[in-house]
């Protein structure tokens, strides 16, 4: 195999581990706060399609990713409603926003452009476009003909939206805010013991909301990527479960921010070799496409069923928050 | 100033709902002393301690905090006002480390390192001062019960606090344990801290406390110095009657063997529990175990009551051997052969504490005929019998739709006993019967073993409580590292001559 090949691979690795990584790492807050969210998807998707959408109205790649966050948050407000403030099953929640979202997304979007229920094309000055670093060549031909240092610079590390970039920032940060801050303490705090919390005069309630606010705001920002960043656009479930697998993610990488990263990188790269070997031929037998497609889905759950170990998910994780007389 | 008591609370009342857990509480503690508060469970202690630590709102009156008056809405309140509360339920987060915990809601600046280098500080200055040795970088699941007490008062003292409330702290303490408590508390007093005692052990009241309060159902009914009074005083303000704290039993008659058990062996996680034992319990007498928890009593118990299998030795019963090996042994066969059992957890063993009372009672008898109707079961016999049984137990509420964890810890023991002594079974197996239990229900419970006993019953009573050992068996066996050490009359030894024992110490013979 080539050297650019592998890199052209790790390169969509990267592109498509980063609406994973901004799901699991809104996952990670809001889970460590003691709040299971199984509705990453739904909120993604929402926010796929108003980012899509706005995008495409406003012509502001920018005002299109802020509508986006904000349709994420007021799902996440809606799952902080249900399951802190009524103490809801934060499962059926979840599944509550995963089913809203996906009706509300395709309704609106045939109700608005009635183009089978999804958003027009986007003009590539309604998208984020890549961001080529200093120093890097942008173009297939003039990366060929580079060394191999130039080419790992150039294919791999430039050429990204500034929402890949980001994403990745924010694992340091998700650490950091984790386990240096007061605010982190108390976060992973109120998912272990939320009794603890509330002793020490803390608002459990307020505490848990900031979580699940952080994680729709997340969220919001991995569904405004898949449309206007990997893609050109809405259509109907393009989250394809990626909410789930970055919850797979999460589990995999034991509610803790570096392991989220590797675990992201890994379905991100079945992801990739899935999306780029649609036709293997082993000898007279031809692999069917839809079997690499489900290959990324497959590796999931042997990964998720073989190599996770013990994984001891924060206590009170589920459990909503009642004071004992 | 110095003069004004620590705490003052004039005319508290709290209801929840149409109950009135607290009514027209007044009550006064004065500055470097240990009050002590009695009362049986459910009588509103806990409620008003809630109320001084803002956990609960009360519906009237006030509360004075060194003679100023305080309004105390939320926990944040109460420890400004000094207020620290250690409660029964250890509020620690497991995974965090001891100084993580201390610092939690008291953190000084947004970002952690530097308060947790003072806390460490601090906590090396406090731990000196009162005795309190923790290393602060342990993680709390990896400590002892007692030592996570410790960061619990470590951690209200880190907050300042100058009232300690303590909610029945020896609950879950060893006896060496509590004595340590007893002395850090004492050191506390010295360095002019008021602590409340929450407790229903009377003899810890008795040890340590300067004055106490007596509550009974929602009121305050007596403080006094605990100079001035006795423990039976005491139990009899708490249960509003006289209480025999003595039980009252006549010599026992003993008749033919029930149980015999031969150098019996058990092995759990390949470790030898049970190392030989063997025992013979004869009609109509009571045969105690003592020791401390872990020397194999549990092993015993539950290899008697089928739930694990042994790996050598002999049971029988009436002369007839008893399958202890077969995976097949079971609670219910071991049942239908009149072995009744009280096991030592209700909570994990006893009940099912998400059923309901009536469900509870008929658990182990299931296939008894009169709760079966053909292929079904008979729901309305099962709770007329529920009904029956509450009222000759005394359960309370008598209420058999509640589920098992709506009832105070002693009425879901009475439900266990009345389930398992009510066939008077041939043998009972009893582990901890008042574990947990207030005065007015141990009393009960207590009469109840007797009485079987004097149907002619035989009885293997298993309890870390010495007191109800001496006071209950006829026999005594000690047991130390799942060994039996000897065994003793109960009017021939006394508590250190036992105590020894349970050390694994022999001195002398028999």
């Amino acid at each position: 195999m080539e050297f650019l090949t592998i890199l052209q691979i790790l390169d969509s690795t990267v592109r498509l581990a980063t609406p994973l990584l901004l799901a699991c790492l809104a996952g990670l807050y809001s889970e460590r706060a003691g709040v299971f969210d199984i509705g990453l998807e739904g909120k993604m998707l929402v926010a796929a399609f108003f980012a899509a959408a706005i995008a495409y109205t406003s012509g502001s790649v920018w005002v299109g990713l802020l509508a986006g966050v904000a349709a994420s948050m007021v799902l996440a407000v809606l799952h902080g409603i249900a399951s802190i403030t009524f103490r809801g099953n934060q499962l059926i929640s979840g599944v509550a926003i995963n089913f809203l979202a996906a009706g509300l997304a395709v309704v609106i979007a045939q109700t608005w452009f009635a183009q089978g229920g999804r958003t027009p094309q986007l003009p590539s000055d309604a998208r984020f476009g890549n961001i080529v670093l200093p120093g890097a060549e942008s173009t297939i031909r003039g990366i060929a003909q580079q060394g191999p240092l130039g080419q790992v610079y150039s294919e791999l590390i430039s050429g990204h939206s500034i929402l890949v970039y980001l994403a990745l920032a924010m694992v340091p940060l998700t650490w950091w805010v984790l386990y240096r801050t007061r605010f982190g303490l108390r976060l992973r705090a109120v998912g272990e013991n939320p009794a603890a919390v509330d002793t020490a005069g803390i608002s459990v309630v307020g505490l848990r909301f900031a979580a699940v606010m952080i994680a729709g705001v997340l969220c919001g920002i991995a569904g405004a990527y898949l449309s206007t960043a990997l893609s050109a656009g809405f259509v109907k479930d393009m989250s394809a479960g990626r909410g789930f697998i970055a919850l797979a993610a999460l589990i995999f990488a034991k509610w803790r921010p570096w392991y989220a990263l590797s675990a992201c990188l890994l379905f991100g790269f079945f992801d990739a070799v899935g999306n780029r070997y649609q036709n293997i031929q082993l000898g007279e037998f031809v692999v069917p496409v839809q079997f690499m497609q489900a290959l990324p889905y497959i590796l999931v759950v042997i990964v998720l069923a073989g190599l996770v170990g013990k994984a001891i998910p924060p206590r009170a994780g589920g459990e909503p928050y009642v004071k004992e007389r | 100033m110095t003069d004004a008591p620590a705490i003052e609370l004039r005319g508290i009342s709290k209801s929840f709902g149409p109950v009135l857990a607290n009514r027209d509480i007044s009550m006064s503690v004065a500055r470097g002393t240990i009050h002590g508060i009695v009362g049986e469970n459910g009588a509103g202690k806990s409620t008003l301690m809630s109320i001084l630590y803002g956990f609960y709102k009360a519906d009237a009156g006030e509360i004075f905090i060194n003679g100023t008056a305080t309004a105390i809405p939320d926990s944040q309140a109460a420890i400004r006002a000094g207020i620290g509360m250690v409660h029964q339920h250890f509020k620690l987060v497991e995974n965090f480390t001891v100084v993580e915990n201390v610092i939690l809601g008291a953190e000084n600046g947004a970002m952690l390192r530097p308060s947790i280098a003072r806390a460490r500080k601090l906590l090396a200055e406090l731990s000196e001062e009162y005795g309190l040795k923790v290393d602060p970088d342990a993680v709390i699941e990896d400590l002892s019960v007692g030592h996570q007490q410790r960061v619990e008062i470590l951690k209200q003292l880190y907050r300042h606090a100058d009232i300690l409330i303590l909610d029945e702290p020896t609950g879950v303490l060893t006896p060496a344990e509590a004595d340590q408590l007893f002395r850090i508390l004492e050191r506390l007093r010295a360095e002019g801290k008021t602590i409340l005692l929450i407790t229903h052990k009377l003899r810890e009241i008795m040890e340590i406390t300067d004055t106490v309060s007596v509550m009974r159902r929602g009121e305050m009914t007596n403080t006094v110095r605990t100079a001035d009074t006795s423990p039976a005083e005491l139990a009899e303000m708490m249960v509003g009657r006289k209480v025999l704290l003595q039980v009252d039993k006549t010599p026992a008659t003993p008749g033919e063997v029930v149980l015999k058990v031969s150098d019996l062996r058990v092995r759990r996680g390949g470790v030898e529990r049970l190392k030989g034992v063997s025992l013979e319990i004869r009609r109509g007498e009571i045969l105690g175990i003592a020791g401390v928890a872990g020397n194999g009593q549990t092993e015993l118990l539950e290899v008697l009551g089928g739930m694990i299998t042994a790996s050598g030795g002999a049971v029988s019963l009436f002369g007839s051997g008893l399958d202890i090996t077969r995976s097949a042994a079971n609670g219910q066969s071991r049942r239908a052969m009149g072995i009744g059992h009280v096991p030592e957890d209700r909570q994990t063993e006893g009940l099912i504490m998400g059923f309901e009372a009536w469900e509870n009672v008929a658990f182990g008898y299931h296939h008894d005929p009169k709760y079966n109707v053909g292929p079904l079961m008979d729901h309305a016999a099962i709770k007329a019998d529920c009904v029956d049984k509450m009222a000759r137990y005394d359960v309370r509420p008598p209420n058999p739709r509640l589920p098992a964890r709506s009832f105070s810890g002693g009425n879901q023991q009475k439900i266990v006993v009345a389930r398992e002594m009510d066939r008077a079974p041939d043998l009972l197996l009893v582990g901890q019967p008042t574990r947990g239990v207030d005065i007015g229900a141990i009393e009960f419970i207590h009469r109840q073993i007797i009485a079987l006993r004097d149907q002619g019953k035989a009885i293997l009573l298993i309890s870390v409580e010495l007191d109800e050992i001496m006071g209950l068996s006829d026999r005594i066996a000690v047991m130390f590292d799942g060994r039996i050490m000897g065994e003793r009359l109960p009017d021939q030894t006394d508590q250190h001559e036992l105590g020894l024992l349970m050390a694994g110490v022999t001195e002398g013979a028999a």
